[in-house]
């Protein structure tokens, strides 16, 4: 019996004074690593909704072009411009654009290079088609209509 | 007093400390979205030779389903006007698995379909013959004045149909079929015997000039 007296003085608490400051340094940790947007919008970003969704599973092979109304409109117009990277381009320079991504990649992965294509929902069907052609020309033929996840009905 | 004091606790209380990170923690994981590359893939056609004319494909008109939209986001489809886009996926559905006129080959697909897909068959003359290549083909056609937001949710109907289709065949849900990476062998194969023999067909058209610059 005596053994078991014993046993019950020994003390219970838990030392918890760290706690908080492994808890900033998860905080830390996750502001940190997570990127919030690689480059800055210059045209205007509704993206349409659909139910139909995929994922890509390699980020490598992605390469975005945004489709908008400029936000400065008093600089670039009120029409729908595209933006590779972090400048506005005209539809000719795709081609360009194009190439220089698949230089980017290696030789095998040039041809599964995806263009994710995030068109603002008030965009016509003219500037994407315009821009569909101008990737078949350059042999960038497989597109990805970016859309956010709706619940389907 | 300065003994008094003395004796007084130095500690400062931290124990809700650990309750004000977690707070903190908590909110930035909620707020920040991390880009998710999630959309509706289209492979587009390979590039004309100017010097070659496109080769002629003599597909009779009711192996087509005809959807146009034009630049007022108003639907045609098979030549029926269209107020809302919540039938679109059946019709195209029943179109796809219509088997009007199989030939030996398309009958073989037809008999290696689960009941449920069969029960849909119309069989109907005026529609598609089969879905096998050279088979039923959706056709969407635009103006240059057509949303793209419109224009996607008729290419959205349009997948829904096949990959409801795709996901009967092998018995799964069609968000679980859409889900398929195919990274593993086995979910390769689920993929392939849901798409066999089905091909998607979906033809999108040049915008003709209408409604836009």
């Amino acid at each position: 019996m005596s053994k078991f007296k014993k046993k019950n003085k020994v003390t219970e608490n838990i030392p918890t004074s760290a706690l908080p400051d492994i808890i900033f340094m998860l905080l830390f940790f996750f502001m940190t690593t997570t990127v919030l947007r690689e480059n800055e919008m210059l045209v205007e970003q509704k993206i349409p909704e659909a139910t139909q969704l995929q994922k890509l599973e390699k980020k490598t092979l992605i390469s975005y072009l945004y489709v908008g109304k400029p936000k400065n409109t008093a600089l670039y117009g009120t029409e729908p411009r595209i933006q590779a990277n972090d400048v506005l381009i005209n539809t000719s320079d795709i081609a360009l654009w194009v190439n220089q991504e698949k230089d980017k990649r290696s030789e095998t992965e040039r041809e599964m290079l995806t263009i994710s294509l995030k068109a603002d929902r008030e965009v016509k069907m003219g500037p994407i088609s315009d821009i569909q052609f101008e990737l078949r020309e350059v042999d960038a033929r497989r597109v990805l209509y970016a859309s956010v996840g709706r619940v389907q009905n | 007093m300065a003994s008094k004091r003395g004796r007084m606790s130095q500690e400062v209380n931290a124990g809700s400390m650990a309750d004000i990170a977690f707070l903190l923690l908590i909110f930035w994981l909620v707020t920040t979205t991390i880009a998710s590359d999630k959309g509706i893939l289209n492979i587009l056609p390979p590039k004309q030779d100017p010097n070659v004319p496109p080769p002629e494909i003599p597909l009779n008109e009711r192996n087509i389903f005809n959807i146009l939209v034009n630049a007022n986001d108003q639907l045609l489809v098979e030549g029926e006007y269209l107020d809302n886009t919540d039938k679109l996926s059946d019709d195209i559905k029943a179109f796809i698995l219509n088997f009007g006129a199989p030939n030996a080959e398309a009958m073989e697909l037809f008999n290696s379909l689960p009941a449920s897909l069969k029960a849909q068959s119309n069989r109907d003359s005026k529609s598609s013959d089969h879905p096998m290549q050279g088979g039923a083909v959706v056709s969407i056609k635009t103006n240059r004045g057509t949303s793209y937001e419109t224009y996607l949710e008729v290419l959205d109907k349009v997948k829904r149909a096949y990959f409801e289709i795709y996901a009967e065949r092998v018995g799964l849900t069609a968000e679980e079929y859409r889900a398929l990476t195919g990274k593993t062998a086995a979910e390769k194969e689920l993929q392939d015997r849901g798409k066999e023999g089905i091909p998607m067909a979906i033809s999108i058209a040049e915008p003709d000039k209408i409604g836009g610059n």
